[in-house]
């Protein structure tokens, strides 16, 4: 089969007999190294095109469509126009901090990459705590998003900064308990081992409804994590002209919206792995023939299927609801979000307990 | 390919950020005018200083998450056994979630998850 643990495989055999074993790894580090970037660059002008046709679509119009062939060469235009923008530091800006910043932040969306499985056996470091690497991590965003509002010497920033902490911080937990109901059922935080244990059907149709209200927690809190819209208060274009990066211009901007949306999907990875089985192809009860030909679709077609469907679902949202006020964004949170959670992983648990799960 | 890819990874993200920012160093000429430098406030110049108080509400909200947020750290290793060890965890976690939600509510009697 032609699969991208095949091809990795063979790469590291052909690498090992080659050279010794320093050289292997210093030359696989190099390849995987390379990918990164080249994924990183691809999702930045992949995402950017799709959420620019998405919103179109969504708003009967066509959306970008002079650059390239139905300009889907658009993102590319405006990666090579923001980089003969200059990326200029205010004057009273704190410099280090302010030139920090998107390192940070890029550093981090980088970082979450590693447990994320994209095709089966293919993943950077099938690490035995990748569920709790990824939330541990990915609470790190909202240091870069601080430091670059405190650091810009604006007030637009500083108040766009202080609520996207505020919001960030408060929506890791449902986040967190939503994860927590599926951990449960599977009884490991591994990766490679959630995704295993939905061969015979993925955590959202066996874990009956608890299942469902998890995952729909799940894609509430990460919208919010992630500062899109409706909870784009971050940067709420109305009332704060672009919030914490309102004085970040040309590539260190760039580097902030690239960041963003990277992790706008990695975590829809995330749901995808935990909710929706990762790279498991959809099988449906002992419907041999419909099994077997959904396992000709490769691995990473389904991964990348789910995760995408996911992050249309999240710029969905975006077109469907209008932003909400800070003290109505916590409310729902501390008062709805966050009960509702803890309640619904004690179900998940006298589930997994009295065996009702399939 | 195990712990060394967190290396790659931050080597990568630094290389990449890097870059990109020198490579649009050296293809702009930069300008620069006297307003150049001063901060975007949609035109007004800024009054006063920049790093003010601020609401102690975006305080009272970290602090409760602070509290809630530990209590999710102690949640991972239970919730990898807690199938394994069947009823003891359920019970167990039903007193952790009284005790939580007792704090919860004290705090919200206070008025800590009011805004203003």
């Amino acid at each position: 089969m032609w699969s991208f643990s095949n091809i990795s495989d063979n790469i590291h055999d052909w690498l090992s007999a080659n050279f010794n074993a320093t050289w292997t790894l210093i030359i696989e580090m190099v390849i995987a190294g390379t990918l990164v970037i080249g994924l990183f660059a691809m999702l930045g002008l992949i995402l950017v095109i799709m959420e620019r046709k998405v919103s179109a679509w969504m708003q009967i119009r066509l959306g970008p469509n002079r650059v390239g062939p139905k300009g889907m060469l658009q993102s590319m235009a405006d990666t090579i126009k923001l980089m003969v923008k200059e990326g200029m530091t205010p004057n009273g800006a704190d410099k280090i901090m302010f030139n920090l910043a998107p390192f940070v932040a890029m550093i981090v969306a980088m970082l979450l990459l590693a447990p994320i499985a994209f095709a089966e056996n293919f993943q950077l470091w099938d690490l035995n705590i990748g569920v709790l690497y990824i939330t541990a991590v990915s609470s790190i965003m909202v240091i870069s998003i601080l430091m670059a509002g405190w650091a810009s010497n604006n007030k637009y920033s500083l108040l766009g900064a202080m609520r996207s902490g505020a919001q960030i911080v408060s929506y890791e937990l449902s986040a967190g308990l939503s994860i927590l109901a599926i951990i449960v059922l599977t009884g490991s935080l591994q990766v490679s081992e959630i995704i295993e244990s939905q061969r015979n059907g993925w955590w959202l149709f066996k874990g009956h409804i608890p299942a469902i209200i998890a995952f729909v927690i799940f894609i509430i809190a990460v919208t919010a994590e992630t500062n899109r819209a409706p909870f784009d208060l971050a940067e709420a274009e109305s009332e704060l002209t672009a919030g914490f990066h309102t004085e970040y211009s040309g590539m260190k901007f760039a580097l902030f919206f690239l960041a963003e949306y990277v992790n706008v999907f990695i975590v829809c990875g995330l749901g995808a792995t935990i909710f929706l089985g990762g790279w498991m192809p959809l099988h449906i009860g002992n419907w041999t023939g419909f099994n077997n030909a959904m396992d000709y679709i490769p691995s990473s077609l389904w991964f990348f299927g789910k995760t995408f469907f996911l992050i249309f679902v999240i710029m969905w949202f975006r077109w469907s609801f209008p932003r909400l006020r800070i003290d109505q964004l916590l409310n729902l949170e501390w008062k709805y979000l966050l009960p509702i959670s803890m309640v619904n992983l004690l179900l998940v648990t006298l589930m997994a307990i009295m065996g009702w799960h399939f | 390919m195990g712990a060394a890819s967190l290396i790659v990874l931050i080597i990568a993200a630094i290389a990449f950020s890097g870059i990109a920012i020198l490579i649009s160093k050296f293809v702009l000429k930069p300008t620069t005018n006297k307003q150049k430098g001063e901060p975007y406030e949609c035109g007004i110049p800024t009054q006063g200083k920049t790093w003010i108080q601020l609401n102690v509400g975006y305080y009272l909200f970290a602090l409760i998450f602070l509290i809630f947020d530990v209590e999710l750290v102690f949640l991972y290793p239970w919730a990898v056994v807690a199938k394994s060890a069947g009823w003891i965890a359920l019970i167990e976690i039903v007193i952790f979630f009284f005790i939580l939600f007792m704090g919860f509510l004290y705090a919200h009697k206070k008025g800590a998850l009011k805004w203003m």
